[in-house]
């Protein structure tokens, strides 16, 4: 039976993790292969590298990082960040990346996401999009979510899938950074109208948000940043209490 | 040991390169048809269309060399699956190797099928000391149907070979590069043949 994916996102800023990584016997904390390392040992699904330089030597430095991942991690792992071209998508894949995320590049010009998924196919598409809930209206956002857009979440979410991703990653901006659980209501129903698998971001906080995202959200996977980074939520000790409640997991 | 991986444009070579890498193998990209014939192991990755992929290989003339091939061949992926007789996937025709054909998930899934999936009735060497249900890390959206050339099968709303094997060629749907610490110990399994 296919499992439910656990996803450690990794913010990186020229190279290197930001936000703070609180993680114990850890040499080097702002290192991203070593990280990277740890949870693919620690029994991460995947991983999600979140390119946020705003340089171009930081971007150079992003390949030379995506090199070096992809030389000792043994798990899949997706690197997301100012991607707008097929070059850049090409320069990442041959650095070992399996998948690229897309963001404002896609809404800027969706025609984006067909010529990616036509040159490299849709497994290694994924489309991340970034919403949130303004007068019950769930309204997609540019930017880091901090442009609002006219577009509507789940048509936009069609459209995406009709073009070519091979899967999206939702991030709800309400609950973001809140650690009171994932945007479900909205997640169930993405994974209900589309045929693409869906990662739940924005919200993580405990076992039981994790739960309920698989069991009411529908998703396929999940992804968090902070409870893993500090270890608030042992990845283990999670995948455990998912499986002892009837989600299939790898462990 | 002369490892080589077919270069034909085709696919994420280089995390196969960094999996053998870390078996202490280096693994040479090639398309030269010489170099080929002349190896101990040969690796046909493979990512993306299906004929997309069978186009390049007969532009090479590769396609008339692998079927003849007499060493070790492990097909990846999207190679496993042009090592069948045919692809529903723009109705290509694959190498032939396999007796099977290549069909695509039914739309009451989520396709593609994507993320860690257990294998079992494992048949070959290429699984030796492989525990059954072991997790494999799978991308595609089409699979080989269960047959006699099945040598390990997995679940996704229908029971698929997610590996095949006939004498020398070897198939694997999962990505065994991608798939941990049991994922390498297949790769040193083949290297071990």
């Amino acid at each position: 039976m296919l499992t439910k994916r656990i996803i450690p996102c990794l913010d990186i800023k020229n190279g290197r993790t930001v936000k703070g990584v609180n993680f114990v016997n850890l040499i080097d904390a702002g290192d991203p292969v070593i990280l990277a390392k740890q949870y693919a040992e620690l029994g991460a699904d995947e991983l999600v590298f979140l390119d946020i330089s705003a340089t171009l030597e930081g971007r150079k430095t992003m390949l030379e990082m995506v090199l070096k991942v992809a030389e000792q991690v043994n798990i899949p792992f997706t690197v997301g960040g100012g991607i707008s071209t097929i070059a850049d998508v090409t320069a990442l894949l041959n650095c070992g990346a399996d998948k690229v995320s897309i963001n404002s590049s896609a809404i800027k010009r969706p025609e984006l996401i067909n010529e990616l998924s036509g040159k490299f196919g849709s497994q290694c598409v994924v489309v991340a999009i970034d919403a949130k809930r303004i007068d019950g209206q769930w309204m997609v956002h540019l930017a880091g979510g901090t442009i609002p857009t006219e577009l509507n979440l789940f048509e936009w979410a069609k459209e995406v899938e009709k073009r070519g991703a091979g899967e999206i990653l939702f991030t709800s901006m309400n609950n973001d950074g809140t650690k009171a659980g994932f945007a479900n209501e909205a997640l169930a129903k993405l994974s209900s109208t589309l045929n693409i698998p869906i990662i739940a971001s924005g919200g993580a906080g405990t076992v039981q948000h994790f739960i309920d995202t698989f069991t009411i959200g529908k998703s396929d996977a999940a992804l968090a940043a902070s409870v893993f980074h500090f270890g608030e939520i042992a990845i283990m000790d999670l995948k455990t209490q998912l499986r002892e409640n009837k989600i299939p997991i790898r462990l | 040991m002369k490892v080589i991986i077919i270069d034909y444009g085709a696919g994420n070579i280089k995390s196969i390169q960094f999996a053998f890498k870390r078996l202490g193998v280096d693994a040479v990209l090639s398309n030269d048809l010489n170099e080929i014939r002349t190896a101990d192991k040969i690796i046909f990755p493979g990512v993306g269309a299906a004929s997309a992929a069978m186009n390049m290989l007969e532009e090479s003339g590769l396609d008339k060399i692998i079927p003849t091939l007499k060493q070790p061949v492990l097909g990846i992926c999207l190679g496993m699956q042009l090592m069948c007789n045919s692809s529903e996937e723009g109705n290509t025709r694959g190498l032939g190797i396999f007796n099977v054909a290549v069909k695509r998930f039914s739309n009451a899934l989520k396709v593609p099928q994507m993320g860690w999936n257990t294998i079992s009735s494992l048949k070959s060497d290429l699984f030796k000391g492989i525990k059954e249900n072991e997790f494999m890390y799978l991308v595609h959206s089409f699979y080989a149907e269960k047959c006699m050339e099945g040598i390990a099968s997995t679940d996704y709303g229908i029971e698929y070979a997610a590996a095949l094997q006939k004498n020398n060629f070897y198939g694997v749907q999962f990505h065994p590069e991608k798939s941990g610490i049991i994922g390498s110990r297949i790769l040193q399994n083949f290297l071990n043949l």
